[in-house]
């Protein structure tokens, strides 16, 4: 992998309370700029929608929070830049994935990705929901990554987890033809 | 005896329903041979559709004996006019293309099929499949149909909801 800082590809966060119409607007103002988008991770995270954009601006415009102001006070978003050496073509393929499940309670997410990432797991994408009714939470989290160390040591690491939360390990054996 | 291009999305062609093999001669067999060296350097590939290689004929491979895991299969496949007679259950599954490079998605599949095609010589064969290899063989015959793993992608929260039969 080569690192390209030159690349000029920025990685964006907006945050802001959900409603219609953040997407297309945002990606309306890039575009008008003559932006390119790359790749994007966006949602609903507690009722706020949640946007994180790799943005490539055209060499004659340098302020994307500039760019981004109008919209930024329509729908009262929090604007973040970042440049950090992003670039595209670089997805790494999963071989593994987690499902953990159980009633919520402090320290979930802590217990499970300590006990992985010392089994050498590497993430590539979590997600996590508390859901369940406000009496009784339950926290429901996915994870894909690629097992560094092998599948078994994921397996023995997982095993001594405390038996309140539920967690599933299996692997990703992706068809490719 | 050669490794062909891979034909790359969006190209027209990935996107065309192909015809049917009328001659089992010797053109035949030495486009499979080419097909066979197209998906052994094909990076992970288990199976290629001649499509891939711009032949719009209905001719694939399904080699499940190439797996990063060992499971459940018929050896390595040549496909002639393959169809699918049976399916049974379903399950969610990533899959990649050699004609989609940089990519993997989620996507239904059935979990086992009943499979009937002809082998090069023109004689008529049937396979039951299970698993990685029905997987691999649904995604293939798609390709004669002119279908992509694209069309076919569902979300990765779909993976919660994995059921069998």
């Amino acid at each position: 992998m080569t690192e390209n800082t030159q690349n000029g590809w920025k990685l964006l966060t907006l945050v802001g309370p959900d409603r219609a119409g953040i997407v297309a607007e945002v990606s309306r103002v890039l575009y008008g700029a003559g932006a390119e988008l790359g790749e994007a991770s966006m949602m609903r995270l507690g009722g706020v929608f949640t946007i994180m954009l790799m943005v490539r601006l055209p060499e004659n415009v340098a302020d994307l929070k500039g760019l981004l102001e109008s919209v930024r006070n329509e729908f009262k978003l929090r604007v973040h830049v970042d440049e950090v050496g992003a670039g595209l073509h670089r997805h790494v393929d999963p071989d593994v994935r987690i499902t953990v499940h159980g009633a919520d309670r402090a320290g979930i997410v802590a217990e499970v990705t300590g006990a992985l990432a010392r089994a050498g797991l590497n993430i590539l994408d979590l997600r996590s929901d508390v859901a369940g009714s406000r009496e009784q939470p339950i926290y429901i989290m996915t994870i894909e990554g690629v097992a560094q160390q092998g599948y078994e040591a994921l397996e023995s690491a997982l095993a001594g987890l405390p038996k309140d939360i539920r967690v599933t390990l299996s692997p990703v054996d992706i068809v490719r033809g | 005896m050669a490794v062909r291009d891979i034909v790359l999305y969006p190209d027209e062609r990935l996107k065309t329903p192909c015809e049917p093999v009328e001659t089992f001669d010797a053109e035949l067999r030495d486009f499979v041979e080419d097909l066979l060296d197209t998906c052994a350097v094909g990076p992970g590939a288990v199976g290629i559709a001649a499509p891939q290689v711009g032949l719009l004929k209905r001719v694939c491979i399904v080699d499940a004996t190439r797996a990063r895991r060992p499971v459940p299969n018929h050896g390595r496949l040549v496909l002639v006019n393959p169809e699918i007679t049976a399916w049974d259950g379903f399950a969610v599954g990533r899959e990649g293309c050699l004609s989609v490079p940089d990519y993997t998605g989620n996507v239904i599949r059935a979990e086992k099929i009943r499979l009937a095609a002809f082998d090069l010589e023109g004689k008529p064969c049937e396979f039951e499949m299970e698993g990685y290899e029905a997987r691999i063989a649904q995604h293939e015959l798609d390709h004669l149909d002119g279908v992509l793993f694209l069309d076919r992608l569902v979300s990765r929260s779909a993976d919660l909801f994995r059921r069998k039969g």
